[in-house]
């Protein structure tokens, strides 16, 4: 169990190399990643949802996603920009947006019709309807995907230090390299509890955005159920 | 891609290592999720425990899962068992809650039906609810199938990936044929799987097919 020892050494929680900077490259990538996948992904998933053309696209490219192996299309990128941090980044906001984009598309597709036909009927237009009814409502699928999609990143940063970006992936690459396992294991270790916390913090983030109307025992539920199901299953791409 | 006809050989020795490091995996879990699902289903308690681990087992990411196994199993850290475990672990975890649900969605009439013919619980479960949840289990399947066989690459990274090794080898020697052959690959074999999915499907479930050919007369 020399992995322990390492994660508690004193040497590894100072400097350069140290698990907080290493913690912060992560977070830092999976946020600027994450900022640019959701300025993309909900206005293109809002739009799509209200007008409801190209909906398959959506449909298809959350399902395409799940097909698509992450280390080939980081490779594919790293090798066309060169080595640097551009590549791996357009790496994870491609493989960020699919979730997003098909939450925010199903969560406004999916807003009761006759909601939307009593906002008309109070005398709401386009635009009011879209940001006073149909987003708020959608909440819940939309912040479905981006749990996935943060789960998504954070996977795919730590494969991401393979062609060289840094953050807690390095200590399982770097551990590889020269045969320390405890790094390794060390590294897996942070990975896995970086995930599981991002997670619960969203959850929670999720309970405390979405409107307590929504949330209520019968229409929770099911209202949840949808959030976690098909979302779940795209965040298992990486 | 005078790179892949040069290859062939070796292509096809990682396309037969990722068939079976991918689909055995799933079909373990199948056969897992089968009576934990059930066993989810009946007991209220034990229905929030499963869901709950099953949605944590999904949040741990590959590489982590791959690296950190051998801690708990005590097998070497590039045993490639690590990655059937792993993959094992998510099928599992997928699975077994698209089971309990599927389970769930039976319709009670037809559970009662069933009870009043003289079907004993086990036979029951047998031969009226399970084959009347193929449809939503094999989604799972299919589901499950797919990301299995895009996570095998992952392995690449510690020595075990299948068609993943195609991107690592493809890195180290700079050459873009073999990734782009590779990615196509791996899109390509998850395609037919979830295809030859689709159809093991229908073959099982004949009423269903009964039932949509009915519907399209009627509408005809």
């Amino acid at each position: 169990m020399n992995f322990l020892g390492w994660l508690v050494d004193p040497a590894h929680w100072s400097g350069p190399g140290s698990i907080p900077q290493r913690l912060v490259e992560h977070l830092g990538y999976t946020a600027l990643v994450m900022i640019i996948a959701i300025a993309i992904a909900v206005p293109l998933g809002a739009w799509i949802g209200h007008t409801g053309k190209g909906g398959f696209l959506v449909v298809g490219s959350a399902n395409g996603l799940r097909a698509l192996p992450t280390l080939g299309v980081l490779v594919l990128l790293v090798q066309w920009t060169g080595l640097g941090i551009i590549g791996p980044l357009v790496a994870l906001v491609l493989l960020a947006i699919p979730p997003v984009l098909a939450g925010t598309y199903a969560g406004v597709r999916n807003v009761d019709a006759a909601v939307v036909d009593a906002a008309r009927g109070m005398g709401m237009r386009g635009r009011g309807v879209l940001f006073g009814v149909e987003l708020p409502n959608a909440l819940p699928l939309i912040i479905g995907g981006v749990r996935s999609s943060v789960l998504q990143v954070i996977s795919t940063a730590t494969i991401a230090a393979y062609v060289g970006l840094d953050g807690l992936g390095r200590y399982i690459i770097d551990g590889l390299s020269t045969r320390d396992f405890p790094q390794m294991i060390a590294g897996s270790i942070l990975v896995a509890l970086l995930a599981v916390v991002a997670d619960l913090a969203l959850a929670g983030l999720q309970k405390l955005l979405v409107s307590p109307g929504l949330q209520t025992a019968g229409t929770g539920r099911r209202v949840r159920a949808l959030a976690t199901r098909p979302t779940d299953n795209a965040a298992r791409a990486a | 891609m005078n790179w892949v006809s040069q290859n062939l050989g070796f292509i096809a020795g990682l396309l037969s290592d990722h068939i079976v490091f991918s689909l055995v995996p799933v079909v373990i879990g199948l056969v897992l999720a089968i009576p934990l699902g059930w066993l989810a289903n009946r007991a209220g308690v034990g229905r929030t425990v499963v869901v709950n681990l099953a949605g944590l087992l999904y949040t741990i990411p590959s590489l982590a899962l791959f690296v950190f196994l051998p801690v708990v199993l005590g097998t070497g850290i590039l045993d490639p068992v690590n990655v059937i475990v792993a993959l094992t672990v998510y099928s599992l975890a997928l699975l077994v809650r698209t089971v309990a649900d599927a389970l769930e969605a039976v319709p009670p009439v037809l559970v009662d039906a069933a009870t009043a013919m003289g079907y004993a619980p086990v036979r029951r479960f047998l031969a009226v609810e399970l084959p009347v949840s193929v449809p939503v289990i094999l989604a799972g399947v299919r589901v499950a199938a797919v990301s299995s066989i895009s996570l095998v690459t992952v392995g690449s990274v510690i020595g075990f990936g299948g068609l993943g090794q195609m991107f690592t080898d493809g890195f180290q020697r700079d050459i873009t044929a073999e990734v782009v052959a590779g990615i196509v690959l791996v899109v390509a074999l998850a395609l037919v799987v979830d295809g030859l999915l689709l159809l093991v499907g229908r073959l099982l479930t004949p009423w269903d097919r009964a039932a949509r050919a009915t519907r399209q007369g009627a509408t005809a």
